[in-house]
């Protein structure tokens, strides 16, 4: 019988020593909680991919969903944005409560829903445009033309993402496809942030990266938690461990369906797991 | 006994065959056969285009001057191909106009809206069975269709229409695999920044295919080129007559930019004087019209690529 977690109390502060302390649950806002799931179920056809998870994000952390593949990881996370509707026969039961409001109902604008929650993929898909069109792309496909309006969005997007210096001399010249895998990267999560989305999925961010690139998209994600929510999957039990404040593990029943074993403050995740899953998961005896 | 590992896997002990030895001279043969072949089919290919490149062009030659390109046919002299070589481009003009905008839309639809089901199915089966009729039978289909039922007698847009019958599969097929080839990672992030399907379709995935999209004008153009068979029963075979080109009135037949009119092409142009010309000049006018028709072909592929090109660089870096 999967074990439906739920985990509502303030974050912790991440486990990362070497890096300055960031304010914990007395952080504006981060006692809300920003996305809800209550039994969530996603079938892929027959196939039961993701069975019975319930959960919450605070507002302004990050949650690491964590597991072995297959475990329904990615799954659930784009059931968040609903870009399983997508994948044809894919189909998601519960809810999904984005600020109270359930995202799967039929009459949920998607293309609304996706400008609040962007996401950012595991391979970096830059589109084959100038780098300032890479970012103005989301602005302007909601009617945004005012050519200083955009430079400025352009401009404040690329700097969040830390990518500003390395770019501004050409923006307009050189192509998102010429930029380096890292680079790339922040280029798609400038991108997403001239959405001016709440919520920010990253699927494997940084798994096709050198650990240099990773490294700087973790600092990243440290930085956008202020601003943020952001909800990563990882591979990595490392990554997940330095950046997260909360961290689910997922993994995959006999019947290969991927369910929700515990969720919990990172750090208490990845020293006193409560489920024997767990802790063989990060202790390496498993997956 | 157990075996030690050496004997179970890898190599076994015992002498190594030399490195210089004969044992793969069989497998090196193949790859040496191979890539002779295989380099001998590119040599073959550019080999015939050129071969008939030089042909035309030396047969051509002292026959293709300004004045035959510029003035009308003549019953005594060499003459000219003026409104012939016109009414080629009018007839590519007119079909592509129809065809490329009605295929891409096909093709759009085909590739992103349709899915796997029995009616795309008919409609793939359909746009086959349709690309290989026999285009004298469709050249039929269109007199049946266009000079008798309709009335229209031999015009420029019975035979437009005859050979969109004739192109249209062929565009959308080659449209949809244009469309299909954009991967699908850029339709997702595209959506997941909060574009519509339209939107995703509209910014990404066709200036993406631009270059495939190309490639099936290129093709399609080149059947309205050399098409004869469908044009003879559509748009008529006689020797057109002096056009004046200051003419605009659409509705009038006497005017070389109505669509209500008879056109002859170049094809059929070379095929009707070939067949049954009698003229002194016949065959000088027949290898100069030959010419002229490849070197269009030629200069339309060229400038078809040229304009994707800037067209792929506009819609995706403007």
């Amino acid at each position: 019988m999967p074990t439906t977690a739920t985990y509502t109390e303030p974050v912790l502060r991440r486990i990362d020593v070497t890096a300055p302390l960031v304010a914990d649950g007395s952080a504006a806002g981060s006692d809300q909680i920003k996305i809800a799931t209550e039994h969530v179920s996603i079938k892929y056809g027959e196939k039961v991919a993701v069975k019975d998870v319930t959960l919450t994000v605070q507002a302004r952390s990050i949650l690491a969903l964590i597991g072995p593949s297959g475990s329904g990881k990615s799954t659930f996370l784009r059931c968040f944005n609903r870009m399983n509707d997508l994948i044809p026969g894919a189909k998601v039961q519960g809810q999904v409560c984005l600020d109270g409001e359930n995202v799967t109902d039929q009459d949920v604008s998607v293309v609304e829903l996706r400008r609040r929650v962007g996401m950012v993929f595991q391979r970096p898909n830059p589109f084959p445009m100038s780098i300032y069109e890479n970012v103005a792309y989301g602005p302007r496909r909601r009617g945004m033309n005012g050519r200083r309006q955009l430079d400025e969005l352009v401009e404040t997007s690329l700097k969040r993402a830390a990518l500003w210096d390395e770019v501004k001399d050409d923006l307009r010249r050189k192509s998102g496809l010429a930029l380096s895998g890292g680079q790339q990267q922040r280029l798609c999560i400038a991108r997403v942030l001239a959405t001016e989305p709440e919520v920010i999925l990253m699927d494997e961010p940084a798994s096709a990266l050198d650990p240099v690139s990773t490294l700087r998209i973790e600092e990243l994600m440290r930085e956008l938690r202020e601003a943020y929510t952001i909800v990563i999957v990882t591979h990595n039990m490392q990554q997940a461990a330095r950046v997260s404040d909360v961290t689910a593990f997922f993994t995959m029943a006999d019947d290969r369906a991927g369910y929700l074993v515990e969720v919990g403050p990172t750090g208490r995740i990845f020293t006193r797991p409560t489920e024997r899953l767990t802790e063989d998961y990060i202790s390496g005896r498993f997956g | 006994m157990t075996a030690t590992p050496s004997q179970t896997i890898g190599r076994p002990n015992g002498p190594k065959p030399s490195l210089k030895g004969k044992s793969s001279r069989g497998i090196i043969l193949a790859d040496r056969a191979a890539t002779v072949v295989l380099w001998g089919t590119g040599v073959l290919v550019l080999t015939i285009l050129g071969a008939i490149i030089v042909h035309f062009a030396l047969a051509a030659w002292g026959v293709v001057t300004l004045n035959f390109v510029v003035s009308d046919p003549s019953e005594t002299a060499l003459g000219g191909v003026m409104p012939i070589l016109w009414n080629s481009i009018y007839m590519l003009a007119l079909t592509m106009l129809i065809a490329v905008p009605v295929g891409i839309l096909g093709g759009i639809y085909m590739s992103e809206y349709a899915g796997e089901n029995r009616l795309t199915n008919a409609i793939r089966f359909a746009e086959e069975a349709i690309s290989s009729v026999p285009s004298i039978v469709v050249g039929l289909f269109g007199l049946i269709l266009f000079v008798d039922d309709l009335h229209l007698g031999f015009t420029a847009l019975g035979g437009a229409l005859a050979l969109t019958f004739f192109n249209l599969p062929l565009m959308t097929r080659l449209s949809e695999q244009a469309l299909r080839a954009v991967p699908q990672d850029e339709r997702s992030a595209s959506l997941a920044l909060g574009a519509t399907k339209w939107q995703t379709i509209r910014h990404v995935v066709v200036p993406l295919a631009i270059p495939g999209l190309i490639t099936g004008v290129i093709l399609t153009a080149g059947r309205v080129f050399g098409e004869a068979a469908v044009l003879l029963f559509t748009s008529g075979i006689g020797t057109p007559p002096h056009y004046d080109f200051t003419n605009l009135d659409l509705t009038n037949p006497a005017s070389p930019w109505s669509p209500f009119r008879p056109a002859t092409t170049l094809s059929v142009y070379i095929w009707k004087l070939n067949s049954e010309g009698l003229g002194v000049f016949k065959n000088q006018i027949v290898d100069g019209s030959a010419a002229i028709l490849i070197s269009m072909v030629l200069i339309f592929n060229l400038g078809a690529r040229f304009i994707g090109r800037v067209l792929s660089r506009r819609l995706t870096a403007a």
